[in-house]
């Protein structure tokens, strides 16, 4: 399995470049027009990243976040939800690189094979940090509402969340 | 968003003075802009190397095949858009690069795709019923092999590492199909 997952991308370019030489296309040219689209593409997502980490990093340096997640799993202890994964769930929407920290940080501390470790790894693989990429595909169209699209995206991340406590005993 | 910001900024400082924790609240300030440059850094050659292949397969029959194979779920999903060529492209490749883990490739086709929808969209003031379902699976992606996730339980000396993917499969189709029913929900409240 592990050696699957190294060989998928080296294999998808090698498989894209031999399909482009087989039909006799211009591979390097089409490549380097097309990579010219990346730099204008992350130009233009870099406002929106700066203003996105900024709240973000307010937000879990107030202390709030952790605030909210031990309210949280206060109430939530009684269904039989570890509250060591609350802050978790809480920080997986808004910061990939945070929750990414955190799990790593639980799953270390109640070993790989334990509920909490598992739903922890659970928990980081089913979802996308949502806000994060909501903030990114509104950002390469012109302003608009997004209110929207906020609460499907949101429910389904709830929803996966509480599959992964409900499947794993 | 132009709400959801500064709530978010203004209510983490009304709590941190609340909570005394200013001087965090300013160290984050800074430490968030040099992240971003950090990311931008490691996101600028990532993005670079997927469009560019994502060149190739545009010219090349490997789209043709795509589309051929993911033409009857993305007609149900995006029934307003199936005429779109270019953007139906664009999001064929957007949903293989998800389903294969690869997110470095499923951004730059999925903003590629915004911007085909963008130009059919009549009423440029709200997002289209496509661009919703299509922001909505990029938030919820299923993966068919996760690969991140994987590799850190390997790293953390787990004896099987792969036996996760049952649970993540179950737990993201779960979310995936959630997600897509609400939009489908929402979508046809709105048009009445």
């Amino acid at each position: 399995m592990m050696y699957f997952s190294a060989i998928i991308i080296p294999l998808i370019i090698s498989i894209i470049v031999f399909c482009g030489l087989i039909e006799n296309k211009k591979v390097y040219d089409l490549f380097c027009e097309g990579a010219k689209d990346g730099i204008k593409m992350t130009v233009k997502m870099f406002p929106t990243l700066i203003g996105i980490f900024l709240a973000i990093g307010m937000l879990r340096s107030s202390g709030l976040l952790n605030y909210l997640s031990n309210i949280l799993g206060n109430i939530l202890k009684n269904l039989n939800v570890p509250s060591e994964i609350i802050p978790l769930a809480l920080i997986k929407p808004i910061s990939g690189s945070a929750s990414m920290a955190l799990a790593t940080d639980i799953i270390s501390k109640f070993g790989t094979e334990t509920r909490i470790g598992m739903i922890a790894a659970t928990i980081m693989a089913a979802s996308e940090t949502t806000f994060y990429v909501i903030a990114i595909y509104m950002n390469s169209i012109k302003a608009k509402k997004s209110k929207f699209v906020i609460v499907p995206a949101i429910i389904a991340d709830i929803v996966s969340i509480i599959t992964a406590i409900c499947i794993i005993k | 968003m132009n709400y959801l910001w500064p709530i978010l900024i203004l209510i983490s400082l009304l709590f941190s003075i609340f909570r005394g924790t200013i001087q965090d609240i300013n160290n984050s300030i800074f430490t968030s802009i040099s992240d971003v440059v950090t990311l931008s850094l490691t996101l600028v050659g990532n993005m670079c190397l997927w469009c560019g292949l994502m060149k190739i397969v545009q010219e090349t029959s490997i789209i043709k095949f795509l589309n051929k194979l993911l033409n009857p779920i993305l007609k149900w999903l995006y029934p307003d858009s199936k005429e779109n060529k270019e953007a139906m492209k664009a999001i064929s490749i957007n949903t293989i690069s998800n389903f294969l883990g690869i997110g470095n490739a499923a951004t730059p086709a999925g903003l590629k795709a915004m911007e085909e929808l963008e130009k059919e969209n009549m009423n440029k003031s709200e997002l289209s019923n496509s661009m919703i379902m299509l922001i909505v699976l990029n938030t919820t992606s299923i993966q068919l092999i996760p690969t991140t996730v994987i590799a850190i339980r390997a790293s953390l000396g787990s004896p099987n590492p792969s036996q996760i993917i049952i649970p993540i499969w179950i737990s993201t189709i779960v979310g995936t199909l959630t997600g897509i029913l609400i939009t489908k929900i929402l979508l046809r409240r709105r048009k009445i």
